[in-house]
């Protein structure tokens, strides 16, 4: 039997009080792909961090191919054969993609020879692995998928044999995480080592040869993934029985609630993100808006919000209500009957060095039960943001503590605490389980599929199509400012909003994967177009 | 206006917009690498002090220099303790060392020389002399080309001339060099250098260290160069203006070239023009004088098209988890 790739024994590291990794041991086979799953703090970061040189472990020891390997830093990782691929790319924009993977792995002082060699080099690997992406584009100018490659080819370039994949896919299109998984499957026949860490399920049972499971910092179990279920990972992973699927009945649609109308908006940069968009929700039925991120879904959110202006028409109960000038703010659209789950909490759903029972109240903070005469009444809001927390399951229940000491299921429970005990008529949500743990995502799931069986309407903008297919009672796809088409969750599947996504309406024919890259490639010549135009 | 007169602001212009020159060009290294250095001003003036005041002391110029450099690189130093070592606001360390400047300069020059705030007249062995080209006398009167010879690209300082050699020097390393290709990331990106194993805390000190000492070249010109001696707040906000061209420059070194010339053009302009006639109106020459900060206040407020900075700029760096 040859020796490990990775082996880890012991591994244990603290901040301060918190044990973010307990006496970690794991091996990794050379040539296989090894899953690591785990809620969000489960430790998962911390150990490939360590393993990356950014954190030194307690204690514990590090060994690659059997030999015992101290890491340092980063420069260690790299000459120990290790390639990270970030889930936040690290790129410089404005470089060129040869400038990217030369940076840090250059062979001298000048230039010139280093990019000739990375040049050559990097077509052999393109040749070797599928990985084709144009030595000379800017990165700004490439798509997510892309700019996924140009890191997995820096790792190549710098001879990494073992390559660590953190949530890989949370910025890809469906097409573009098959055509991922496929160059991981490249790889692997090619013998390098792979270590994917994700929080999704399915990916793990269909790419990994063996999988291990993180819990508060521990490793709770390390599985061959052909003897596993995903119901059996989910639980090792929550630690009691979690339901993969949302428990919903069938809707019962009621009154249109919001129509748009040939709704328009045009961003800062004079760019028209919507470009003239239908859309009606009807009182209980969840409306989801499916679509890749950057296809118009967040500025329509914006609009319908009140924190962006557009053209158009939006009738909310029959009544038309203003998209520019005065009246189209925050505080009219809740007057109105809206409310809304910001896509992004941190920025625009919460103030994070303020309190959480401050948090609870903001947007509401004028309303008369919360005033006792010019002051607020502070104690009211505190008991108020208590009662909510507890019903909300916000961990842990202390209306005293900062937004930003919550995780972030719990920072999205309070946001959405505060907008659906407001009862309102329409709920905007935007991406409610983003970087949220399967426990907290079957809660925030049922307490939305709650408001809609109360006979209220939802429109739900998510990137997850998992996410959207179980929830909504009807899709719209969203591609570069249209919507490509209407479609009900049990007759259509995730191939099929998958290609709307990329922009394609009909079941196209011979291989599907072929087309999506023909459209990419596409879409790419089109922004190159832009940008040089 | 005729030819002669035209040699001559031009041959003003290259004066004045040399230490324009040197400082945007140090300006423009410490910004690429992300570190935004408003003490351009407070570096120049201390190095202008002690240039000034080392060279009257010892009768050597090059000794004046070597300490204007150096007490430039002092503040340098400070400047990169507070936003890269210890991660502070930059314009607020900025802040701080044009204030020092300002004061300790005048503090210093009273207790060492006692002439309210200035050093003593520099005299010639002290100053950086022009240096004349071979048969600059000798073609002085060939017509058209001659004056520009003699007069235009001949008989200035050595400095004027490391300066101007500044710009594809640092064309060069930026764009053909390896320290230019991760000066540039740090400024864009400091997590890809990180992740990529080179050291942003000692490429952002490099950066920070090679402004100082073109800072400090810049505060010895004016000192040493194009005045004879240190006179209190003598570089009248030449760092902040170094600044608005650097913005104009697209943090390019040949386009901060031409930004800086036509800031020293303006300069010159309103030095040899102190009341222009228009019929009955006279200009005043406080607007002549007031010209070029205008320039400045205009590009700074964005009207010169859409100027993007180095996307890290004034953020100091810390390693996520």
């Amino acid at each position: 039997m040859t020796a490990p790739a990775i082996e880890l024994k012991g591994i244990s590291k603290a901040f301060g009080p918190v044990q973010a990794n307990k006496d970690i041991s794991i091996s990794v086979q050379p040539g296989t792909i090894h899953g690591i799953i785990g809620e969000n703090g489960a430790g998962k970061s911390t150990l490939m961090s360590i393993l990356y040189g950014f954190y030194k472990a307690d204690a514990g020891e590090i060994f690659i191919k059997g030999q015992k390997t101290l890491i340092p830093d980063s420069q260690a990782a790299i000459s120990a054969g290790i390639g990270m691929v970030f889930q936040h790319f690290k790129l410089v924009e404005n470089f060129t993609v040869l400038e990217n993977i030369i940076l840090g792995a250059e062979d001298g002082r000048l230039l010139r020879p280093s990019l000739a060699k990375a040049r050559k080099e990097l077509k052999h690997l393109a040749e070797e692995y599928e990985l084709n992406v144009d030595p000379d584009a800017l990165i700004e100018n490439l798509s997510v998928g892309h700019q996924q490659r140009v890191e997995i080819l820096k790792a190549l370039y710098r001879q990494a044999d073992i390559l660590i994949l953190d949530e890989p896919t949370g910025v890809l299109t469906p097409a573009e995480a098959d055509q991922l998984f496929r160059i991981l499957d490249r790889l692997r026949e090619e013998g390098k080592t792979i270590i994917l860490i994700t929080h999704k399920l399915r990916e793990i049972m269909e790419i990994t040869d063996t999988v291990s499971v993180m819990r508060r910092g521990q490793m709770t179990a390390t599985v061959k993934t052909s003897d596993t279920s995903p119901q059996e990972l989910a639980e090792l992973m929550v630690g009691r029985k979690v339901l993969l699927r949302v428990d919903k009945k069938p809707a019962t649609p009621g009154e249109v609630v919001l129509e748009v109308e040939n709704l328009r908006v045009i961003d800062d940069k004079g760019v028209e993100r919507v470009k003239g968009i239908d859309l009606t929700v009807r009182a209980g039925e969840i409306v989801g808006i499916a679509g890749v991120a950057g296809n118009g879904q967040s500025e329509l959110l914006e609009v319908l919000g009140g924190f962006a202006e557009g053209t158009g028409t939006i009738r909310m109960n029959g009544t038309e209500i203003p998209l520019s000038g005065l009246g189209a703010d925050g505080q009219a659209r809740r007057e109105a009957g809206i409310c809304h789950v910001p896509e992004d909490r941190q920025r625009e759903g919460l103030i994070m060095d303020y309190t959480a029972w401050e948090n609870t109240v903001f947007g509401y903070h004028r309303n008369p039960e919360y005033q006792s005469g010019i002051l607020m009444d502070n104690a009211a809001i505190q008991t108020e943001a208590e009662a909510k927390m507890e019903r909300f399951d916000v961990r842990p229940p202390d209306p005293k503590l900062a937004a930003k000491n919550f995780s972030g299921g719990n920072q999205q429970k309070i946001v959405l605490a505060r907008e659906i005990e407001r009862n309102p008529d329409l709920l905007l949500v935007g991406q409610p389980t983003r970087g949220v743990d399967i426990g907290a995502i079957e809660f925030i799931h049922q307490q939305i599929v709650n408001l809609r069986d109360q006979g209220k309407a939802i429109l739900l903008v998510s990137v997850e199509l998992d996410e959207i297919l179980s929830l909504s009672d009807r899709i719209a796809v969203m591609f570069d400012g249209h919507i490509m088409g209407e479609r009900s969750p049990d007759q259509t599947d995730e191939k099929e909003l998958g290609l709307m996504m990329a922009g394609i309406t009909q079941e196209p024919e011979g291989d599907l994967a072929k087309v999506v890259d023909q459209q990419f490639a596409l879409q790419e010549q089109e922004r190159e177009g832009e940008a040089n135009g | 206006m005729d030819f002669l007169t035209i040699i001559q602001i031009l041959d003003s212009t290259i004066r004045l917009a040399t230490p324009l020159l040197l400082a945007c060009l140090a300006g423009l290294y410490s910004e690429r690498a992300g570190i935004f250095d408003i003490g351009l001003e407070g570096k120049m003036l201390f190095a202008a002090f002690f240039s000034a005041a080392i060279a009257y002391s010892t009768g050597s110029v090059w000794l004046g220099l070597l300490a204007g450099i150096a007490s430039s690189l002092v503040l340098s130093v400070v400047h990169g303790l507070a936003s890269i070592t210890f991660r502070g606001n930059q314009l607020i360390s900025g802040v701080a060392i044009n204030f020092l400047a300002a004061g300790m300069t005048v503090l210093v020059a009273q207790d060492w020389f006692k002439q309210g705030g200035r050093t003593p007249s520099l005299p010639d062995e002290a100053r950086f002399g022009p240096i004349t080209f071979p048969f600059a006398d000798a073609l002085e009167n060939v017509p058209i080309l001659g004056p520009i010879y003699s007069e235009l690209l001949s008989g200035h300082s050595l400095l004027v001339y490391v300066a101007f050699a500044c710009v594809p020097l640092t064309w060069w390393v930026l764009f053909r060099t390896r320290f230019g290709l991760r000066l540039r990331a740090v400024g864009e990106n400091p997590a890809a250098v990180d992740t990529a194993g080179v050291s942003v805390v000692g490429l952002r000190y490099a950066a920070v260290m090679i402004c100082g000492v073109l800072c400090g070249i810049a505060g010895a010109y004016l000192a040493t160069a194009l005045q004879a001696g240190f006179v209190k707040d003598m570089t009248a906000g030449r760092g902040f203006i170094a600044l608005a061209a650097l913005i104009f420059a697209k943090w390019r070194p040949w386009y901060a070239l031409s930004a800086t010339l036509l800031f020293g053009f303006l300069q010159a302009i309103a030095l040899r023009y102190q009341n222009i006639e228009l019929g009955n109106f006279v200009i005043p020459v406080q607007f002549m004088d007031i010209l070029p900060y205008i320039l400045t206040v205009v590009i700074l407020a964005g009207f010169v098209g859409r100027a993007i900075p180095p996307r890290a700029g004034g953020e100091p760096y810390v390693k996520e988890r």
